[in-house]
């Protein structure tokens, strides 16, 4: 069972859209573990003291590989595919 | 039975740790191919997907006790000729050579010591081959469940000049439930290692081969050399060809090259009306279309449709 | 890459293959000093990559540094197929007492470099070797092997010429033959080879391509001939859509794609893959009736960027009414990536995906994905079970219907 995320940064894409809880984008250490894993680079540790920033321009080149998932705690960032209504999360 | 790979079949992966390379370690693996040991000079004690890696051919060689049949390799064009000469030194006796790039000379050199010391030379630029469910050797097909939905086993050899093509006339024959014996990505470039002709005395020599599919395009003289071969050895195996690229002959087009680097028209002989015109007088029909294939092959080996 | 005339003189001379006192102008100043230097008459001759410039009058001779400079103002005013000159080259007119033909070419069969050598030179040898077979000597030599002189000797002696003739030839052959392999070339070419009247063998004119994949490896040559990287010696000038091509390509690792739109002139723009597909699919659209606008290629997995950004250039291009994106099965690129890369371009260009892709035919990687894509923007999708051609045919048919 996992809370809805609450509070937490959520952006949108033309086809994915990317949903992080906020206790998630304030770890600086988790933040640069989900910068490390993407390998389109959707995540950037460089928000306010190493916060997680997610990097808009890039969201439509989510591959669907869910490296991201697998990095964060269950539930804690969820993928949405816009042109489905259907979403990726763990938990 | 097949030609070139069987179940026993082991090879290694030059240059394992690259990322095309890794990827096709897993495919073949997944396919259930022998993947034996790579290698990547600096790289030992390291592994890629449960495959031992080493710095040397010779020091894989030594950890599992035997030569591996075969090396797959994928390094920068600047060092291939180098990783197959390591190869063929080290006593492996097919090389399949997945590099684009490679400058004519290098390849040359690489083929003539291949044939002094009883190797043989699949590519460069090229994906490979397959024997379907038996084993794949090179990226050909792609992942293992993808290669299974697009090959099974079968009585077709197929070789072809393009590696993406390989696939999508093998999946047109399985659907037409005409399956593989060998498929074989024998290159795009000028000068490749196993020409069409080169390879089919070893199809000849296959039984469970009955028919043979190539796909072609314009440059070079490797389909005039089929069709001379056809013609003295009275081969027991019909041809059907597939020629891609005719409207390279169009007048605008000209000196122009297209798809592969072999593509280049240096000739008159070398466009696709002439090829045409040599394979149909071996008596190889070409067909306009791929899905006029499998009926093509029917006709020949007298399967009603 | 091929070489123009001056340059290829320059190689064989570097190769210590004897050549006349030339001298390269790209003035008829500069041409009229060349001749009075050289003190006789000379032969003006355009410096363009194309032949036929002796029937477009790009070659004449003169008497006089005047004339030589009329000449060459001419000529270097004067487009040959198309191609302007990149100068003139002045050369002494030779007496020429006999003239030769000497090449060493590659034998993609035998898979060896192949020397050619006749004593019929000044003609083209492909006339010379129908009617006069016995006439041109041929050889191979081997990849590993250092090349001897003797293997030239043989070549050259089976055209029947022998005594000086043959002994001074020898070593002219044998240096191009070696030229031709340590410069990567795919031809090296002299034609005529003059031996003069006083015996001696002069290289008149010479032909040299370089093949393309070797470039890297021959920077010191071709810096040594002041050739420059962008200096690419496409056939033609590239169009601006070959260039944004080319330009989206390079800006991103992920994926190749390459675009040519030089001969396509349709309503059919195509966003086709990969090198074998892209073939038989511009084949099927022709032969159907279809006019293609362009041809390219999509290979290696790109990103949705840069699916996006050659679809854009396609359906930027004058007269583009709709795509059709097609490939043969795809086993490394993916078909949920092209599928948001080809809605994204046309979205970004205010046009309904669904009026402006004609036919999406692209079966293998991530296909149900794909599809789900291109359902929700009202796209239908073509798998494996529509073949290249029909689905060729489906965007021809679609596209006809429209006009
Ligand atoms: S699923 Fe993969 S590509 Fe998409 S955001 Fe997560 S890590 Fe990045």
């Amino acid at each position: 069972m996992s809370a809805p995320p609450t509070g937490g940064e959520q952006l949108t894409g033309v086809f994915i859209g990317i949903e992080v809880d906020q206790t998630v984008a304030d770890d600086a250490a988790l933040a640069g573990r989900l910068a490390e894993v993407c390998p389109v680079d959707i995540f950037a540790a460089d928000g306010e003291a190493g916060a997680l920033r997610i990097v808009e321009e890039n969201l439509d080149e989510c591959v669907l590989c869910e490296l991201c998932l697998d990095a964060a705690p269950d539930g804690a960032v969820v993928i949405k595919k816009l042109y489905d209504g259907s979403e990726l999360r763990r938990g | 039975m097949s030609i070139l790979l069987s179940e026993e079949f082991t090879f290694i992966v030059q240059g394992i740790t690259g990322r095309e390379a890794v990827n096709l370690t897993r495919e073949c693996l997944d396919y259930g191919s022998r993947v034996v040991g790579g290698v990547t000079p600096g790289r030992k004690g390291r592994e890629v997907h449960g495959v031992p890696v080493f710095d040397t051919v010779q020091q894989v060689a030594d950890a599992v006790g035997y030569v591996p049949n075969g090396s797959v390799v994928t390094v920068p064009p600047a060092f291939t000729k180098d990783a197959v000469f390591e190869a063929i030194e080290a006593g492996i006796e097919l090389i399949v050579i997945v590099t684009e790039r490679i400058p004519r000379r290098d390849v040359a050199e690489m083929v003539e010591l291949a044939g002094m010391r009883g190797a043989r030379i699949i590519g460069p630029n090229c994906l490979g081959l397959i024997v379907p469910e038996v084993c794949k050797m090179g990226g050909i097909g792609g992942p293992a469940k993808d290669a299974a939905k697009a090959y099974a086993p079968g009585a077709i050899g197929v070789m072809s000049r393009s590696g993406g093509m390989t696939t999508e006339i093998s999946s047109t024959l399985t659907a037409a439930g005409l399956g593989q014996s060998t498929a074989v990505s024998i290159g795009g470039d000028a000068i490749i290692g196993s020409t069409y002709a080169e390879l089919m005395p070893l199809f000849e020599a296959d039984e469970q081969t009955e028919a043979i599919v190539i796909y072609t395009e314009p440059g070079g003289r490797m389909e005039a050399q089929l069709a001379e071969w056809v013609k003295d050895n009275r081969s027991r195996l019909p041809i059907v060809a597939f020629m891609a690229g005719r409207f390279m002959d169009s007048e605008e087009m000209k000196g122009m090259s297209f798809g592969h680097a072999g593509t280049i028209v240096e000739g008159a002989e070398d466009t696709a009306t002439e090829k045409i015109a040599r394979l149909e007088g071996a008596g190889i029909p070409v067909v306009e279309r791929i899905d006029e294939i499998p009926d093509a092959v029917k006709e020949k080996i007298g399967v009603t449709a | 890459m091929r070489f123009y005339e001056y340059e290829s003189r320059r190689i064989v001379e570097r190769a210590g293959i004897p050549v006349t006192r030339y001298g390269f102008c790209t003035t008829a100043e500069a041409a009229r000093e060349v001749a009075a230097e050289i003190g006789g008459p000379v032969v003006i001759k355009s410096q363009v990559l194309t032949g036929g410039r002796m029937k477009a009058g790009g070659v004449k001779f003169a008497d006089t540094p005047e004339e030589a400079a009329e000449h060459a103002a001419a000529i270097l005013d004067l487009a040959i197929n198309g191609h302007a000159p990149r100068g003139v080259l002045v050369d002494p007119k030779a007496e020429v007492a006999q003239e030769y033909y000497a090449s060493v070419i590659w034998d993609g069969t035998v898979k060896r470099p192949m020397m050619l050598f006749s004593d019929m030179g000044g003609i083209d040898i492909e006339e010379v070797a129908a009617s006069h077979p016995d006439h041109v000597g041929r050889g191979h030599l081997s990849n590993l092997l250092p090349v001897s002189d003797f293997h030239a000797k043989q070549v050259i002696a089976r055209t029947g010429v022998t005594g000086s003739e043959l002994t001074r030839a020898t070593p002219i052959l044998a240096r191009l033959a070696r030229l031709m392999r340590d410069c990567d070339m795919t031809l090296a070419e002299i034609n005529p080879l003059a031996r003069l009247d006083d015996g001696s063998f002069v290289a008149l004119d010479a032909h040299m391509e370089m093949e393309n994949e070797a470039k890297p490896r021959q920077k010191e040559l071709l810096e040594e001939l002041g050739i420059e990287a962008q200096d690419t010696r496409e056939p033609y000038e590239p169009s601006d859509f070959e260039r944004n091509v080319k330009a989206i390509d390079a800006a991103d690792h992920r994926g190749v794609i390459q675009g040519k739109d030089h001969g396509f002139s349709g309503n059919l723009g195509l966003v086709i893959g990969a090198g074998g597909g892209s073939l038989t699919l511009t084949d099927a659209v022709r032969s159907q009736g279809g006019k293609p606008a362009n041809y390219t290629e999509i290979g290696g997995n790109p990103s949705v960027a840069k699916a996006c950004g050659l679809a854009k250039e396609v359906l930027r291009k004058d007269g583009v009414e709709k795509i059709a994106v097609m490939m043969s099965i795809v086993s490394n690129t993916r078909v949920d990536i092209v599928a948001r890369g080809v809605i994204k371009a046309c979205l970004e260009l205010g046009r309904d995906p669904a009026e402006t892709i004609a036919v999406f035919r692209i079966p293998g990687a991530w296909e149900e994905e794909g599809e789900k894509i291109l359902r929700r923007y009202g796209v239908e999708y073509c798998d494996r079970s529509v073949s290249m051609w029909d689905a060729a045919g489906r965007a021809v048919a679609k596209i006809q219907e429209g006009t």
